[in-house]
């Protein structure tokens, strides 16, 4: 039984369009949101990304209607939600905000029970899916089930929330910047782990935030968006990083677009060169990095090459600021270094 | 004058001893009387704070009424029910409900509209109905704040509850007022000074009782 019909067919996600979606407020001239149309692919991650203000944040939360929408229509799976009951909608969607509003006055089991219970699974189906999607987001059960969210840090709070929007297995995920008010080292270690999680749970995922580094980082595919949520340009990362559709969207990167897109590029799959030297002449580096460390590395040692070092001493190859520059220009425009 | 206040409180003891079970009966009925308004100005302020904390005007009329109630003087209002109440517990309760309504109420609308808008919208967007949000999200992260206004309305309560005896109510005020009408004769004080301070035991009592609710009833996660 399922809320979204191939949920169950396909465990990933699921489809969603927004289809000239408008959101006017009444007594304001402009509307916040103007003929917003745009499809999101199963299991894709997209990235909603702007400026305070643009838009982004109304934008998603009329696909489960926490704002309703004032025109156009949202489907999910092909479902139409502005005709499904809000209440039972919003049980099959996940939904994670910046300021995560844990309930305070239930422990985090119960928090993330919350759901399950909601949607009247048996006891037992509850706290095992609670105690399984704990030690998912890695909060070892034992020790935090039976806490409450004031004796957690930012990031373990951060991190039940995700449970939370999981726990009933919701094809469809909402996320309203939720690393936002978390700090630099906390904000990356959850992002990691979040990538981690996508790439092992396969969600239809749209994620809000202002952070454009972070859109690169997490991203399938971004859309940057403008004044009243105006789609400036939806790609994957390297498609943007490489050509920009607009100065607005230039700006937007701000400088470093090519350092930004060798952070895309991992080194396995990329084309290194022979070396012709011993191996320990020149620095060394695991594959599991990307063309970023690569020249990282250039950099700091001022080395000429370095040698790509798999973990069981096996050179793979070298590769030299020539070879860096030649990966820049040989990704294809679209869908390059994205999966 | 002076030669009746050490007189008064030497035989303050001997005129307790003498009236103790007087005085426990009235001990008693002073709580139970308090009690009774309470629980009922409890259901109703509460209820009243759940149904009009999230529309503006209800909300402003609701507290209002119950603030212009309090201010009315106790002996009037009394005098007012008594026509229609007849005397002893009915007015006496009606009037204490009354008294009671201001600080539930307006404690219940300002605990519930105190809960975080994040708190809100996270429990919104998991798909839980308005009155499912109101009741095991909202009332529970308010319950300390109303448990407050509950307190104060004891304590308030407690303390009109004396003027209670003007309409033949129940409780200590029973003595206070013989005290003051026989002002002059030898047991006058005795009579004022042990219903007062009858009264005080019993707000005391109540206080510490609080003390103890509120650390049982608080919600494990809102414990300071």
């Amino acid at each position: 039984m399922s809320f979204f019909p191939s949920a169950a067919a396909t465990p990933g996600g699921v489809s969603i369009e927004l289809d000239q979606v408008t959101k006017t407020y009444p007594g304001q001239p402009a509307s916040a949101v103007d003929s917003f149309s745009l499809r999101v692919e199963p299991g894709e991650l997209v990235m909603f990304v702007g400026p305070s203000g643009c838009g982004k944040t109304t934008t998603m939360k009329m696909i489960n209607r926490i704002i309703e929408p004032t025109s156009g229509s949202i489907r999910i799976d092909g479902q139409d939600v502005l005709g499904l009951p809000p209440d039972q909608l919003r049980r099959h969607i996940g939904y994670v905000i910046q300021q995560i509003g844990l309930f305070p006055h239930m422990t985090i089991a119960d928090n993330v029970a919350t759901v399950p219970r909601l949607l009247g699974w048996s006891r037992k189906r509850t706290s095992e899916r609670v105690e399984e999607l704990l030690h998912t987001v890695r909060l070892d059960p034992a020790q935090f089930a039976h806490r409450y969210p004031r004796q957690l840090s930012g990031g373990q709070q951060q991190r039940a929330g995700v449970a939370r929007a999981l726990a009933a297995d919701p094809p469809v995920m909402l996320m309203d910047e939720p690393f936002g008010a978390t700090d630099p080292i906390t904000r990356e270690g959850l992002q990691a782990e979040f990538l981690r999680l996508q790439s092992s749970i396969g969600k239809t995922i749209i994620f809000v935030t202002h952070d454009f580094d972070e859109a690169v980082r997490l991203g399938d595919r971004i859309a940057v968006l403008g004044e009243r949520s105006r789609i400036e340009q939806f790609d994957t990362p390297a498609a943007i990083l490489t050509a920009p559709a607009n100065d607005y969207v230039a700006s937007f990167i701000g400088s470093g677009a090519a350092l930004k897109r060798l952070a895309l590029l991992p080194l396995t799959g990329a084309r290194l060169s022979e070396a012709a030297w011993p191996l320990g002449q020149q620095p060394r580096l695991d594959p599991a990095g990307t063309m970023r460390d690569a020249l990282d590395l250039l950099v700091v040692t001022g080395a000429a090459a370095v040698d790509v070092v798999d973990g069981s001493g096996r050179r793979l190859g070298a590769l030299t600021h020539g070879d860096i520059s030649a990966a820049l220009v040989g990704v294809p425009a679209t869908g390059g270094a994205a999966s | 004058m002076a030669y009746s206040v050490p007189a008064g409180l030497g035989g303050l003891t001997t005129f307790v001893a003498g009236r103790s079970d007087d005085l426990l009966e009235m001990l008693v009925s002073h709580l139970l009387v308090v009690l009774v308004s309470v629980v009922l100005a409890t259901v109703l302020g509460v209820g009243v704070g759940l149904l009009v904390w999230d529309r503006r005007i209800a909300r402003s009329v609701a507290v209002t009424t119950a603030a212009i109630i309090l201010t009315v003087p106790s002996l009037a209002l009394l005098a007012i029910l008594s026509p229609f109440l007849g005397l002893g517990w009915g007015p006496t309760v009606v009037a204490l409900v009354l008294y009671s309504l201001l600080p539930i109420v307006r404690n219940t609308v300002v605990g519930l509209r105190e809960v975080p808008d994040a708190v809100l919208e996270s429990a919104r967007g998991m798909g839980m109905a308005p009155r499912t949000v109101l009741l095991r999200i909202q009332l529970p992260l308010a319950w300390p704040v109303i448990l407050t206004g509950i307190r104060v309305a004891t304590q308030l309560a407690i303390g009109i509850a004396a003027i209670g005896a003007y309409v033949a109510g129940p409780g200590l005020g029973q003595f206070i007022f013989r005290g003051l009408s026989s002002l002059g004769s030898v047991n006058a004080l005795n009579y004022v000074l042990s219903g007062t301070v009858g009264v005080i035991l019993i707000a005391l009592l109540a206080d510490a009782l609080f003390v103890l609710i509120t650390r049982v009833t608080t919600p494990g996660g809102l414990r300071a």
